[in-house]
């Protein structure tokens, strides 16, 4: 039983109900951060970590707090979440933190994490919670690279570039040059790129699922091994 | 409303998409005539580079979607998107800039949101603004005109621009609504004297272009390709606001109402880009109105704003607003009181 919650809860941050493909939460971060594969891995890390964090400690309280004052307390929780992570990120990854600037204030507003707070952590137990913040985040997390990983190809032609600002110097040589030469296509990288390729990202998912769906209704439909046919004589009245 | 008054027969042969198509065309004939003999064949090479990867787009598209390929091709809708995308765009330009805009205007603007008749924004000019905004270098690298130019390239040479593009090295100019934009501290009277691109109205080249496409757009019009309302408009809308801040050409007067209706792509866009069926709006009056911003927007951008031409800009601001437009529009049907709208 208690293995079925988590698989749900699993399918449904990951795939199916996935906040950035199918809720469209969180739109705004999404779309003006994603122009790199750092840049979006740094939200997609201090995203999933505020939506854990808020996600146990909404859950803790549930008992406590009144129906009427819910939202500012949840909202008083995630922000001091947020405000942890932002000095997390002031500490040990600055440039980061100086690039996302307006971003990692914000993640306080989005609607992710409300949503999940008021939605699940709030009626349910302390252990789940916690997993589902950390699926939604990851849900969140992958379409956020995945998008700027894209965005960074189509945009400049390469990959991983200024790793370091998020693992330190090591990273520096990261950088993997795609094509060279590139004309750096600008689209790519301007907000209108961000809506562009995140709409086609929703598209190749929902295509995935009709295909899934096709499949699933063949199998329904084709005939067991075996089977008689249904003979029918005479007229029916 | 009026009646159509003749003696029969009244059976009339429609105009099917393929015969519009083929009427607008020909239409660009004249303006494209003088593109070639101003600025060189580059122009050419556009239009059929282009029209290559547009029909191949449309092809691979109409495939995937399962659509019939050959009936849907013959509409020659494709080719008229890369011709009109191909005369905005620079001669001279890379294949892959023309690729882009072609994927852009065939793709995105056209096939995901249905194909022909389901766009809600001019293809051609989405095509446009995509490059426009993304490789603002090659956008605005305009060959010198005839005259000016030491000499016009040859169609070897517009081959070698077009693939080769590293190794072409052509002549190139500011374009007068550059000009204009650079030197608003000047009188117009100073800038005309010192600047020979600026020629007599429109600039040197660019007033017998705007010239041969209001041509081809008559022509259109006594077709009966498209009604009046919308291009008329336009350039009143346009020529009214020159005129209304020229204040006889002293420092950012923003140029005469003629340099505004000659220069750019006023004309083209006012005939071939304004009067598409699709996008723009439908009614009589709306057309009107549509028009008239659509002139408001491109004197705006084109004197306050950061582009030197605006016509693209202002038509796909405007293709937001069309549905709003005919909603507000709409005539009344005969009979019927205007009863207060839901």
């Amino acid at each position: 039983m208690s293995e079925h919650v988590y698989r749900d809860l699993s399918l449904n941050g990951l795939w199916k109900n996935n906040p950035a493909l199918v809720q469209l939460l969180g739109l705004c971060p999404l779309l003006a951060v994603t122009a790199s594969v750092v840049n979006a891995l740094g939200l997609a890390a201090a995203t999933l970590f505020v939506l854990i964090c808020s996600n146990t400690a909404v859950s803790l309280i549930r008992h406590v707090v009144s129906d009427a004052v819910r939202l500012p307390a949840f909202v008083m929780i995630i922000a001091s979440a947020v405000t942890c992570t932002e000095l997390l990120m002031q500490a040990y990854a600055y440039e980061l933190y100086q690039i996302l600037g307006i971003f990692l204030p914000l993640i306080t507003t989005n609607c992710v994490i409300l949503g999940r707070a008021d939605g699940y952590a709030s009626k349910n137990a302390v252990g789940r919670s916690c997993f589902d913040g950390a699926m939604m985040g990851l849900g969140f997390g992958v379409v956020l690279v995945l998008l700027g990983a894209l965005r960074e190809v189509f945009g400049t032609g390469a990959l991983f570039a200024d790793m370091d600002l998020l693992f330190g110097p090591a990273a520096a040589g990261w950088k993997v040059v795609l094509v060279e030469g590139y004309q750096p296509f600008l689209l790519a990288i301007l907000p209108p790129g961000a809506f562009i390729f995140t709409g086609l990202l929703i598209a190749l998912k929902n295509r995935i699922d009709s295909g899934i769906e096709q499949r699933a209704a063949a199998r329904r439909e084709a005939p067991v091994r075996g089977s008689k046919r249904v003979r029918v004589t005479g007229t029916i009245s | 409303m009026s009646l159509l008054r003749i003696t029969s027969p009244h059976a009339h042969g429609p105009l099917s998409t393929t015969r519009v198509m083929q009427t607008v065309l020909l239409a660009t004939l004249p303006g494209v005539a003088a593109l070639v003999w101003f600025f060189g064949p580059g122009v050419l090479v556009n239009i059929a580079v282009t029209s290559f990867f547009a029909i191949a787009f449309e092809a691979a598209v109409l495939k995937l979607r399962g659509r019939p390929v050959l009936r849907t091709l013959d509409d020659h809708s494709a080719v008229v998107t890369a011709t009109l995308l191909a005369i905005a765009l620079p001669p001279y330009a890379p294949w892959w800039l023309l690729a882009v805009g072609a994927a852009a205007s065939i793709l995105l603007a056209k096939q995901l949101y249905g194909g022909l008749g389901y766009n809600p924004f001019n293809p051609a000019m989405v095509g446009y603004v995509v490059l426009l905004i993304s490789f603002p270098v090659q956008m605005s690298t305009w060959a010198a005109p005839r005259g000016l130019a030491a000499e016009v390239p040859g169609l070897v040479d517009a081959l070698q621009a077009c693939f080769i593009p590293a190794s072409f090295d052509g002549a190139t100019m500011a374009t007068p609504l550059d000009i204009l934009r650079q030197n608003s501290d000047q009188s117009l009277a100073a800038l005309y004297a010192g600047t020979p691109q600026l020629g007599a109205w429109g600039g040197v080249g660019w007033q017998w272009v705007s010239l041969g496409f209001l041509a081809g757009g008559l022509w259109m019009l006594y077709r009966g390709i498209f009604t009046w309302h919308a291009p008329v408009a336009m350039l009143a809308a346009l020529a009214a606001l020159a005129a209304l801040f020229y204040d006889g050409g002293g420092p950012g007067s923003g140029g005469s109402p003629l340099f505004h209706l000659l220069s750019g792509a006023t004309m083209f866009g006012a005939f071939f880009i304004v009067t598409d069926p699709v996008s723009s709006a439908v009614s009589t009056r709306g057309r009107l109105i549509y028009g008239a911003l659509i002139g408001v927007l491109i004197y705006l951008i084109r004197t306050r704003g950061n582009y030197p031409d605006a016509v693209a800009f202002a038509v796909l601001i405007m293709n937001f607003a069309a549905p709003f437009i005919d909603y507000y529009t709409q005539p009344r049907s005969y009979g019927h009181a205007r009863g207060d709208r839901p």
